[in-house]
């Protein structure tokens, strides 16, 4: 055990800027390595990253990695683990956190299989036991139904995803000081496949994670006319359309607007929730919104017992009016 | 080409979350009343996407279910969707086994079923959440990995594969023998026919245990978990909710505007 130092986070840059996801792991690796005294380190891969770095140190990084490569959505995923593996060989890290996000997913598990280490996906806390110092990961289980607390205790490096939104992001502190390296791993010619393409769909109007209200629809809205209004209400308020599982799985609307424990996790100020029933799975992606309005005609749907505000009544009667009386107001 | 499906037992993740109840005491969910366990829906997905393949290209399709004998009825729900052949894993020594264990036990069964181009599992299962033993059986068996696949195909003699991203998709090309771990997008798992439902009643599903495969039961169990479950609970519910009333629908929408606004959520 005592040969394992360093928390290192494997963090991630979207069009060049360290994302919001890997400033909420900073800080909750920050906590983590001041109760352990074990220095916070950071792997940045991308190109021409050095700014980067100087943001991660006064975000709380006090190693950052930088290595020369693609971002993970333009590589093949085992390319990607060489440098992680790299990295791992020179610093041994006690705990390897990622987000669990696209690269979290696929990542974690491979790296903790090939360490030989414990593993513990979509956390949404972490702490240190006082006695023992052993790693206590808290997640969501059965869908969000429950909640299971791991004791992550041999078995080091513990490879731990963290959930978006599972922390405040780390609050900027200039005067922070830490070091800035430069690691090159090459990746081997015994990796096999490519990556041949990326595609990004190109969602209209705003991106759902930076949407200050969110209209989601679920299966109650019967078909795809439904989402007419559904789509309506959100433009009046300026914000985001998402949807369940339902109206993914009848093809009402692309499965990218997806919110819940596989899609997107959003926290707007205001979410509100029509013709949802309310399933944890769904309930994962939303549950940190600030308001949580929900419109069902079934008044025992179990999302009024997530919801701040309910309507009992058909959307097709409550949307037109809220549509007009929000114009109205908003106009104002 | 012949495709391996891994795929786990659990109970019904669609069940009501008034009906989901827990002993805190053991760690364990309780079996919710008159509901039977179903396949992981994610690898229910797994195995459609197998049939597809198999429509298009042929093959044999062989369903592997770590579990306990009970768990043949998921080999046989396999079996009536229109898969070939099917095992359940059982044995002492897989008691209690965590994720690299099972995937350990796994791999060892599919060494022996051998003979495959493809492993497909589940990119999760609906009980645990983790989405693990597909990734952890690619590290034990050093195949080529792709997650969170949405549809497969052949190409150049290659595997096709498109993956679902947050914002979008990316394609990746693979050689054989390859594994995959399969997402929701795939869509509808098909229904099984009736003749597919009394073919599969009538077989019998063999039962493979640690020597059957040639593994080390050691390997296995309670003995070899890497982590340790502290506690299992419901979470409490931080929110009230305050229904609108009106005399109809629309009286309620006004008032629900209202009361937005006086909240400064609006």
């Amino acid at each position: 055990m005592t040969d394992h130092r360093d928390i290192l986070i494997c963090g991630e840059l979207k069009e060049g800027k360290i994302t919001t996801t890997t400033k909420e792991i900073l800080n909750i690796g920050r906590k983590l390595s001041d109760e352990l005294k074990q220095a916070l380190s950071l792997l940045l891969i991308g190109h021409q990253i050095q700014e980067e770095a100087d943001k991660a140190i006064s975000l709380g990084a006090d190693n950052v990695y930088l290595a020369n490569g693609n971002p993970f959505s333009e590589s093949l995923p085992e390319c990607y683990m060489t440098i992680i593996i790299g990295v791992c060989s020179q610093l041994k890290p006690s705990i390897i956190l990622f987000g669990h996000n696209d690269m979290g997913r696929d990542l974690a598990p491979r790296l903790a299989a090939r360490q030989g280490s414990s593993v513990c996906m979509d956390c949404v806390e972490l702490s240190i036991n006082p006695a023992t110092k052993s790693l206590l990961a808290l997640k969501p289980v059965y869908g969000g139904n429950a909640m299971a607390l791991w004791a992550l205790e041999n078995y080091q490096p513990h490879v731990v995803t963290l959930r978006p939104r599972a922390a405040a992001p780390a609050e900027s502190d200039p005067s922070r000081r830490g070091e800035i390296m430069t690691v090159a791993f090459e990746a081997t010619d015994s990796i096999k496949g490519k990556l041949l393409e990326t595609v990004k769909e190109e969602v209209k109007g705003i991106r759902l994670e930076e949407a200050k209200v969110v209209v989601a629809g679920g299966g109650g809205i019967g078909g795809r006319e439904g989402f007419q209004l559904i789509k309506k209400f959100a433009q009046i308020l300026g914000g985001a359309v998402g949807i369940t599982r339902v109206p993914r799985d009848e093809n009402w609307m692309p499965s990218s607007l997806e919110i819940g424990q596989t899609g997107h996790m959003v926290s707007p100020n205001l979410y509100i929730a029509v013709g949802i029933s309310g399933a944890p799975q769904h309930l994962a992606g939303c549950s940190g919104s600030k308001c949580i309005v929900a419109i069902n005609k079934d008044p025992d749907a179990h999302i009024f017992k997530e919801a701040d505000f309910g309507i009992v009544g058909d959307y097709r009667e409550a949307l037109p009016v809220l549509i007009d009386k929000c114009r109205t107001v908003l106009a104002s | 080409m012949n495709i391996i499906v891994c795929t786990k037992q659990i109970f019904d993740p669609e069940i009501p979350p008034a009906k989901f109840k827990l002993d805190a005491e053991t760690m364990r969910v309780v079996p919710p009343e008159g509901i039977p366990p179903v396949m992981n829906p994610y690898d229910e997905r797994a195995v459609e996407l197998a049939l597809r393949l198999k429509d298009k290209y042929g093959g044999i399709i062989t369903v592997l279910t770590l579990g306990n004998t009970g768990a043949s009825s998921i080999v046989k729900h396999a079996l009536a969707m229109g898969v070939d052949q099917g095992v359940v894993l059982a044995d002492k020594a897989f008691d209690g086994s965590d994720s690299f264990s099972v995937a350990y036990f796994l791999s060892k069964a599919i060494e022996k079923v051998g003979d495959y181009e493809l492993v497909l599992c589940g990119r999760q299962a609906a009980d645990w959440d983790e989405g693990l033993v597909g990734s952890i059986i690619a590290e034990y068996l050093g195949l080529p990995l792709i997650t969170l696949a949405e549809a497969i195909d052949v190409a150049n003699g290659e595997l096709r594969v498109k993956r679902i991203t947050l914002d979008g998709y990316q394609v990746f090309s693979v050689p054989t023998p390859a594994i995959i771990t399969v997402s929701y997008e795939v869509g509808r798992p098909r229904l099984p026919s009736g003749w597919g439902i009394i073919s599969a009643s009538q077989k019998k599903i063999p039962v493979w245990g640690s020597r059957d495969i040639d593994a080390d039961p050691s390997r296995g169990g309670a003995k070899a978990i890497r982590r340790r479950l502290v506690k299992l609970f419901i979470p409490e519910r931080k929110r009230k909710c305050e229904i609108i009333e009106g005399e109809t629908t629309a009286e309620a929408a006004v008032k629900l505007v209202e009361r937005l606004i006086k909240e400064g959520t609006l």
